[in-house]
C-alpha cells in the first residue's frame, strides 16, 4: 500500500511570521500600556456606582428648559453644521481635483493637495474650534470655520477617490471635440461623479451635525455652550435635556439623509 | 438465507414517509411524499421548476424544516433530531449544490477539507488542525476529480465545471452514507454536465451509496440513473426505471407537448 | 405630411431644458448662504480684523516651542496608551457585538437589543461621552479609555454587522450541510468573507482612536488634549504649535502602521 503523506499549510512561513509579528507587537503594546497608564484602581471599581449616581442626578429631564435655551441652540448647531459643510466645498473641490491622478497629472500637485488634506483631517474639529475661537472670538463663526476646515480633508479625500474611479471614456470623447477644460470637467467628469458627490456631502453633513453639537464646549456656538453652562452650574437635568435634544436631532438628520439618498442616488 | 433474501431484510438506506412542506400555510409545496431508497446508485428526480425538487432535497438534510412527515435515516428520524444529533446525521449526508456554494476566498484544498467540519471540534477547526489522514484523503479526492494541480489556488479562480468537481470532492470527503445533488449540472455546458454525472456515478458505485440527483434534463437522467422519480405539483407521479418512461408519463410530469421531440 | 412636420417641430425643442426643481433648490441654497452670513454678523470688517489676529497668532505660533518636551512626551505617551488599550478592547468586543447584530445569522431577540446598544454607542460625540465618564469615574486616562471603547464599538460593530448581512448565504448553506457546529460555521463560511473588511474597520478605528485620544483630554479624560487646552488658556501659542505638530506626526505614523497591518492580513 502506498501511503503518501501530503503536506498542507494555510500560510507560508513569511506570512505566518508577519502575522505573528503583528500579534506580538500588539500584545507588547497592550501590556506596556496597561503597566504605564495611570489608572487609580479604586476609581475603576467605583465606576459603576459613580455612573449610576450621575444618572440619578440627570433624571428627570428638565423639559421646561427646552424653549428657553435649548431650541435656539439646536437651530444654531444645525446652521453651523450646514454652513460648515457648504463652506467645505470651496476648499475641498479644488483640492480633490488636484489630488485625483486623472485630472491634474503632476505628482507635485498631488503632494500639495495631500498635505493640506491630511493636515485638515489630523487636527480634530474641537482643536480647530479652539484655534478659531482664539482668532475670531467665541461665537458661531468660529464653529462654522472649525467644521469647514475639518471636513475639507474628509470630503477632499473621498471626492478625489471618486473622481479617480470614473470611466475615462466619456472624458476622452469630450476632450477630443476640442472643448475647453472647464467644459470637459462639467460634462465629462461631473455627471459621473455626481452620485458619489452627493453621497459624500450627505455623509459628512450627518457627521458634522454630531460634531457641531460639541463645539460649543470651547465657545464656538451651538448647543455645546448650553451644555457647558449647565454643567458648570451642576444643573444635570438641563444637561440631559440638551443631550436628549441632540439625540433627537441626530436621529432626524439620519432619517433625512437616508430619504434623500433613496430619492436622489 | 440467500443473499437476495438477506438484501431484502436489510433496512432501507433512506425512508421518507408522508413528507409535507408549506412555505405559506394553505399552499403546500410538498404533498405527502413517500420515497424509499434501498440500493446504491443514482436516483434521478425530474420535474418542472417550482415543483419542490430542491425543497425535497433540502428537507432530507434539514436545511429546510419540513412541516410534517418522517425521514428515517441511519435508524433515526431526521425530522425529530436536534442539536448534536442532527449534526451527526447531517455529516453523513453529502450535498452538491447547483451553484457550487464553495467558500470563494479559501483555497480549493481548504474547501475540500471543510467536508470534515462535522467530525471536528470547533477549536480544532479554528486552529485548522486537520488530521494527516484527512489531508491525505483530501488530496487523493482532488486527484480523483482531476484537480490535483489546482489544490492551492483560490476557489473563485476556477471555472464552473471545476468548481462543481470541488463541490463533489467536498461532499465525498464527508464519507457520507448518501449523496444529494441539487441540479448539479444546470449551470454547466452539456459536455461538462456529462463529466459531472460520470463523477457522481463513479463515487456512488465506489462507496456503494445512493445518490439522489435533481435534474431537469430527462435524457441525461435516463442515461445515468437506475431509477427515476418524477414529480409534479409537489407529488410523486412516477417512480421506476428510466426505460419504462413513456411520453405520457413525461406529459403528466411536465405538462404540454411542444417540448417533446 | 402634417405628422412629419409636427414631429420635427418637437425635435426642435431644447433637449437640455432647465429642470426647475433643481434650479429652485440652488436658489434656495444661495439665499440660505447669504442670509446666514448676515445673521452670523460676519461683516467684511470683522473678517479683516480676524485675519489680522490670525496673522498675529501665526507669528506667535512659530517657531514652535519644544522646550517642554518632557511634558509633551508624557502627554503623547498617555494618549497612545489610551488609544491602544481602548482599541484592543473595543475591537475584541466589536467582533462579538457585530456578530450578534447580524440579522441574517441571529434571531430577533438577540439582534434587536444588540443593534440598540450599538446605536446608543454611536449617537453621542466622543467628547460628550468623555464628559460623562469624567464626571463619573474621575479625571484621567480611565475616562478616556472607556470613552474610546464605546466609540470603537459604535463604529466597528455597526459596519461589521452590515458587512455580515451582505455575505453570500450560499456558502453558509454549504458548510451547514456538512454538519459543522455553529462556531465552525462562522469560522469557515462567514469569516472568510468578511475578515479582511473587519481588519479595515479595525485599523480605521485604531487611527480614529489615536486622533480622538489626543482630544478627549480637553475635557479631562487624559492624554495630550489636556496639555493642549492648558497651553491655549495660557496663550502659550508656540507650545500649542509644538503639540499640534506632534499630534499630526503621531497620526501620520498611525496611518502608515495601519496600511502595513492591512497588507499583512489581507
Amino acid at each position: 500500500m502506498n501511503t503518501v503523506n501530503y503536506h498542507w499549510q494555510r500560510f507560508t512561513l513569511a506570512e505566518r511570521l508577519s502575522r505573528y509579528g503583528v500579534y506580538l507587537v500588539l500584545v507588547m503594546a497592550l501590556v506596556m500600556s496597561i503597566q504605564t497608564v495611570e489608572v487609580i484602581p479604586e476609581f475603576f471599581f467605583d465606576a459603576p456606582e459613580q455612573m449610576a449616581d450621575l444618572f440619578t442626578r440627570m433624571w428627570p429631564i428638565d423639559f421646561a428648559y427646552y424653549p428657553i435655551t435649548v431650541h435656539g441652540a439646536m437651530i444654531e448647531t444645525l446652521n453651523i453644521a450646514t454652513l460648515g459643510t457648504l463652506l467645505t466645498l470651496i476648499f475641498a473641490l479644488p483640492l480633490a481635483l488636484m489630488n485625483a491622478n486623472n485630472v491634474v497629472a503632476s505628482a507635485w500637485s498631488q503632494w500639495i493637495a495631500r498635505f493640506f488634506l491630511v493636515s485638515s483631517r489630523s487636527v480634530n474639529s474641537l482643536v480647530w474650534a479652539l484655534i478659531f475661537v482664539a482668532i475670531f472670538g467665541p461665537g458661531i463663526l468660529a464653529g462654522v470655520l472649525a467644521i469647514a476646515f475639518r471636513s475639507v480633508g474628509f470630503v477632499g479625500k473621498l471626492l478625489g477617490e471618486a473622481i479617480e474611479n470614473i470611466n475615462m471614456g466619456p472624458v476622452e470623447a469630450i476632450r477630443a471635440t476640442g472643448a475647453p477644460w472647464l467644459s470637459v470637467l462639467l460634462k465629462g467628469y461631473w455627471p459621473q461623479v455626481m452620485p458619489a458627490f452627493f453621497s459624500i456631502i450627505l455623509f459628512r453633513w450627518d457627521i458634522n451635525v454630531r460634531e457641531s453639537a460639541v463645539l460649543g464646549l470651547v465657545g464656538a456656538g451651538g448647543i455645546g455652550v448650553v451644555i457647558n453652562d449647565a454643567m458648570n452650574l451642576f444643573e444635570w437635568q438641563r444637561v440631559s435635556m440638551a443631550l436628549l435634544a441632540i439625540f433627537v436631532v441626530v436621529i432626524l438628520a439620519e432619517i433625512v439623509v437616508v430619504n434623500i439618498r433613496k430619492r436622489l442616488i | 438465507m440467500t443473499s437476495a433474501q438477506a438484501h431484502l431484510e436489510t433496512s432501507p438506506l433512506l425512508e421518507i414517509k408522508g413528507l409535507d412542506k408549506e412555505y405559506t400555510p394553505g399552499k403546500p409545496i410538498l404533498k405527502s411524499i413517500d420515497i424509499t431508497i434501498v440500493e446504491s446508485g443514482i436516483v434521478a428526480i425530474i420535474g418542472p421548476s417550482g415543483t419542490g425538487k430542491s425543497t425535497l432535497l433540502r428537507c432530507i438534510n434539514r436545511l429546510i424544516e419540513p412541516t410534517a412527515g418522517q425521514i428515517i435515516f441511519d435508524n433515526s428520524d431526521l425530522c425529530k433530531a436536534k442539536g448534536q444529533q442532527l449534526r451527526k446525521l447531517r455529516r453523513q449526508v453529502g450535498m452538491v449544490f447547483q451553484e457550487y456554494n464553495l467558500v470563494e476566498r479559501l483555497t480549493v484544498i481548504e474547501n475540500v477539507l471543510t467536508g470534515r467540519l462535522g467530525y471536528m471540534s470547533s477549536l480544532d477547526a479554528w486552529r485548522r488542525r486537520f488530521s494527516q489522514q484527512d489531508i491525505n484523503t483530501a488530496f487523493e479526492l482532488l486527484d480523483a476529480v482531476g484537480l490535483a494541480e489546482h489544490a492551492k489556488e483560490r476557489a473563485d479562480s476556477l471555472s464552473g465545471g471545476q468548481r462543481q468537481r470541488v463541490g463533489i470532492a467536498r461532499a465525498v470527503m464527508q464519507n457520507p452514507q448518501i449523496l444529494l445533488a441539487d441540479e448539479p449540472t444546470s449551470s454547466l455546458d452539456p459536455k461538462t454536465a456529462v463529466e459531472i454525472m460520470e463523477l457522481l456515478e463513479r463515487f456512488s458505485k465506489q462507496k456503494n451509496i445512493p445518490a439522489l440527483v435533481n435534474i431537469h434534463d430527462v435524457t441525461l437522467a435516463s442515461r445515468f440513473a437506475k431509477r427515476i422519480i418524477g414529480m409534479s405539483d409537489g407529488k410523486v407521479v412516477y417512480d421506476g426505471s428510466p426505460d419504462a418512461i413513456t411520453d405520457d408519463h413525461l406529459k403528466k410530469i411536465y405538462g404540454g407537448e411542444s417540448w417533446l421531440v | 405630411m402634417a405628422s412629419v412636420e409636427s414631429s420635427s417641430a418637437k425635435f426642435r425643442q431644447n433637449p437640455f431644458q432647465r429642470n426647475w426643481l433643481v434650479t429652485g433648490a440652488w436658489l434656495v441654497l444661495a439665499g440660505y448662504l447669504v442670509f446666514s452670513f448676515n445673521a452670523m454678523g460676519l461683516s467684511w470688517e470683522r473678517f479683516v480684523h480676524g485675519l489680522g489676529i490670525a496673522d498675529e497668532l501665526m507669528a506667535r505660533m512659530f517657531p514652535p516651542n519644544f522646550s517642554r518636551w518632557e511634558l509633551l512626551l508624557s502627554g503623547l505617551a498617555e494618549s497612545m496608551e489610551i488609544a491602544i488599550i481602548a482599541s484592543v478592547v473595543g475591537i475584541f468586543l466589536s467582533l462579538f457585538f457585530g456578530l450578534f447584530a447580524a440579522r441574517n445569522l441571529m434571531p430577533n431577540w438577540v439582534t434587536v437589543p444588540t443593534r440598540g446598544f450599538i446605536a446608543l454607542c454611536r449617537t453621542f460625540h466622543p467628547v460628550i461621552i468623555a464628559i460623562l465618564f469624567v464626571k463619573s469615574v474621575g479625571f484621567g486616562a480611565l475616562a478616556g479609555i472607556l470613552t474610546l471603547i464605546v466609540a470603537s464599538i459604535g463604529f466597528i460593530a455597526k459596519l461589521f454587522a452590515e458587512a455580515i448581512e451582505e455575505i453570500s448565504l450560499k456558502q453558509v448553506e454549504a458548510i451547514r450541510a456538512t454538519g459543522a457546529g455553529f462556531m465552525s460555521l462562522i469560522l469557515f463560511s462567514v469569516m472568510p468573507q468578511v475578515f479582511s473588511r473587519f481588519i479595515g474597520f479595525a485599523t480605521y478605528q485604531l487611527d480614529s482612536n489615536l486622533r480622538n485620544s489626543t482630544m478627549v483630554g480637553i475635557v479631562g479624560a487624559g492624554g495630550l488634549g489636556g496639555t493642549l487646552f492648558s497651553a491655549f488658556q495660557r496663550f502659550d501659542y508656540d507650545f500649542v504649535a509644538a503639540i499640534l505638530i506632534s499630534i499630526i506626526a503621531l497620526i501620520m505614523l498611525g496611518e502608515v502602521l495601519s496600511n502595513v497591518v492591512r497588507k499583512i492580513f489581507n
